[in-house]
């Protein structure tokens, strides 16, 4: 078995297979006319990426001028491959309640599998591209296949929030463009013309000679333009209505995995910048930013009334933090900032698998409409509160644990940052738990007739994701491995 | 080829044609003078890239050209000017700001551009130093096209305006890598093909393109 494995094409390069799996399924979707079995060909496609990204801890590929891994960008790739398979599994169970509620055509579902994949495929090419230009692209086709599927259910409402996101994204990543276009002219001079004055891998080494006047307005390019996709305050705009109008499922990957993913690109501009040593210092921008987000998204978290958009103003918050954090830098900061990421990713999916089952179920988005979750539905209501109280920040949760360390490095370095930290994090908490108990108990609210009884199975394998990410999340906040931890050290280091 | 003073004067001449034209847009007021416009920078565009081409020795530019000639300056106008015809769109464009202080405010981002980027760029090639202010401006330009305009159509003109500045910049920094050239073409088409299919969506549900019909819907249901 093990040697007729070695002997399929790729087995020394995982990375071809998980962009290639990803790719060719999203053509093979794109065909496949029957939509239960779409489903699960989503979910084996997604499942093979995941368990091809675990080869990567093994196999080490060597660096091309395409692709690399190293200690950075693997964490993402699994995380990313991981999220992808579970958020497949739950959405077999959420498309087939769509479908039976006649939402949905078997033309749009069609669509949805194939650009599920083809959003995958993007999202792990931008992480694993050791190219600037191909980093780019990724992006931009990742900005493509989202809107298509924001749009996916055609309401008034969708194609504005779709029309925003396309509008307020395609800027940000035009003007990332031309951050990326200046970091080639700073490395052009040094490294000489063509493809090695964009790798990644390369351009770390040279980064000293590079020109820092250059550098610095490149980053400020890099910076609003990814930072849009990160959903930054000031240019947050298009989040909040792409996460409520889409599918949920897309939801989860959007707040879970694509705002890493444009995190992960200012990240890498910023360790060039920090490795040159003569510019201004990147973390300023990143704490004011991150800070200025955290507190919009927590005193907008109080007025929501829709559910979903509450979530979406959540990931604000959250990636406000982790901004915040490796703003701050050294190897604490960023430690925290990388646990963070991971936690955030796997919380606030578990919440979006959460809320598309209560949404089916109620057939509401309205908070003020869903009551009692918990002792209607228990096994749901539960996972909710655990999940939400889980993003809030309360222990033992990892997300508390990633937090605290956020916290208590600041206070450590500048006490000052600490208390509109703190003081953003707690607004936020009382809004989220205050939300959550209307939700969660009282008399129950009656169940929408549209999407019909949901079967036992069904049920069962929505509710399997949830509950393995917040397991995962709960271990972390106990418990984390020596090896996890020495590796996130290393990490750190890396990032400066 | 060396680059001589000729050539210098080309490439100038070359790239403040785009960013003129990119001031041509902002005061236009017919939507399909806007096109014309629009088709007009594309055209300058592409004898830009060709002219780098030429002079920087690097045929795969030439590719580049070529496309900026068939799919921006023919293709991309003539479909717009479809589409606006068989969605009988206003043909008269609104803007949010008055045509004097927009030329204001576009006056305004290039001596900005041209503050930032040429003390930054001391050290690099006087060639590359120049057509990058310019290809700024053309991007600025573009942004405040695309915020002063109301309708959708030219809203989306002003954002291809925007990609004529980036196509500019990355056309000029020497010997930059041919993948981003055609992946940013490829990803306009794919743009492209989303704006009619976005057209299409927003033609069956309203009554009109322009966006501030649209914006009835912000922010939250309570």
């Amino acid at each position: 078995m093990i040697s007729y494995l070695s002997s399929l094409p790729g087995a020394d390069n995982p990375l071809l297979w998980i962009l290639g799996v990803p790719l060719g399924s999203a053509g093979f979707l794109a065909v496949l006319k029957d939509w239960r079995v779409a489903t699960w060909v989503n979910v084996a496609a997604a499942a093979i990426t995941f368990a091809s990204s675990l080869l990567l801890l093994e196999i080490r590929p060597v660096p091309t001028r395409l692709l690399f891994i190293d200690d950075f960008n693997i964490y993402l790739v699994i995380l990313t491959a991981f999220v992808g398979m579970t958020t497949a599994l739950f959405s077999a169970a959420y498309i087939a309640r769509e479908s039976e509620a006649n939402h949905l055509s078997d033309l749009h579902l069609r669509f949805y599998h194939s650009m599920y994949q083809a959003f995958l495929f993007t999202m792990l090419l931008a992480l694993t591209a050791n190219n600037t230009g191909v980093m780019w692209v990724a992006v931009e086709a990742a900005t493509l296949t989202t809107v298509l599927m924001v749009s996916l259910y055609r309401t008034r409402e969708a194609i504005e929030a779709a029309w925003k996101y396309f509008i307020l994204c395609s800027v940000g990543i035009g003007l990332a463009l031309f951050g990326t276009t200046l970091v080639y002219l700073a490395a052009q001079p040094v490294m000489g013309d063509g493809a090695d004055a964009m790798a990644w891998t390369l351009m770390m080494g040279h980064a000293h000679a590079f020109q820092p006047d250059l550098l610095n307005l490149a980053f400020v390019f890099v910076l609003v333009g990814y930072g849009t996709k990160v959903g930054l305050a000031p240019l947050h705009a298009w989040l909040p209505d792409a996460h409520a109008e889409g599918p949920t499922p897309i939801s989860a990957v959007l707040s879970g995995l694509l705002l890493n993913v444009a995190l992960y690109a200012v990240l890498r501009f910023k360790m060039l910048i920090s490795a040159n040593g003569n510019t201004l210092t990147p973390g300023p921008l990143l704490v004011m930013m991150g800070l200025s987000s955290l507190f919009l998204a927590a005193f907008m978290l109080y007025r929501r009334g829709d559910i979903k958009r509450l979530f979406a103003y959540s990931s604000i918050e959250h990636m406000g933090v982790i901004t915040f954090a490796f703003g701050m830098g050294g190897p604490l900061a960023n430690f925290a900032g990388l646990m963070h990421m991971t936690m955030h990713s796997l919380t606030k999916s578990a919440i979006f698998f959460a809320v598309g089952i209560i949404t089916q179920t109620t057939g509401t988005k309205r908070i003020a409409d869903i009551r009692g979750l918990t002792a209607s539905h228990p096994v749901l209501g539960w996972g909710f509160v655990i999940a939400v109280l889980g993003i809030a920040g309360l222990p033992p949760m990892g997300v508390f644990m990633s937090e605290f360390l956020v916290v208590s490095s600041t206070f450590a370095r500048e006490p000052l940052l600490a208390v509109p930290l703190a003081l953003g994090l707690l607004l936020a908490f009382g809004a989220l738990v205050s939300r959550l108990q209307m939700m969660a108990f009282g008399t129950p609210s009656p169940d929408a007739r549209r999407y019909g009884k949901a079967s036992p199975l069904s049920n069962a394998l929505a509710l399997t994701p949830l509950w393995v990410h917040m397991l995962l999340v709960l271990v972390a906040g106990l418990y984390l491995p020596k090896p996890l931890v020495v590796w996130f050290q290393s990490v750190a280091k890396l990032l400066g | 080829m060396p680059i001589t003073q000729l050539s210098y004067d080309m490439a100038h001449l070359i790239g403040a044609t785009v960013l003129m034209a990119g001031f041509q847009l902002l005061y236009q007021r017919r939507l399909f003078a806007v096109l014309n416009t629009f088709a007009f920078q594309a055209l300058a565009l592409a004898a830009a890239a060709a002219w780098q081409a030429h002079i920087q020795n690097a045929p795969h530019l030439y590719v580049t050209a070529a496309i900026a000639l068939l799919f921006k300056a023919m293709i991309v106008p003539v479909a717009l000017h479809w589409l606006v015809e068989k969605l009988g769109i206003h043909r008269t464009v609104e803007t949010a700001m008055s045509i004097g202080w927009t030329m204001m405010a576009g006056v305004a981002l290039v001596a900005l551009s041209i503050l930032l980027v040429l003390p930054v760029t001391a050290n690099a090639a006087a060639l590359t130093r120049e057509s990058l202010a310019l290809a700024m401006s053309v991007v600025l330009l573009g942004l405040l096209m695309m915020i002063t305009r109301r309708n959708a159509v030219s809203q989306v003109v002003g954002f291809m305006a925007l990609e004529n500045g980036l196509i500019l910049a990355a056309v000029s920094a020497k010997g930059m890598p041919l993948v981003v050239e055609i992946s940013i073409a490829f990803s306009v088409l794919v743009a492209m093909t989303l704006f009619g299919i976005f057209f299409f969506r927003i033609r069956e549900r309203f009554d009109t393109l322009d966006l501030s019909d649209l914006e009835t819907y912000r922010g939250d249901r309570q």
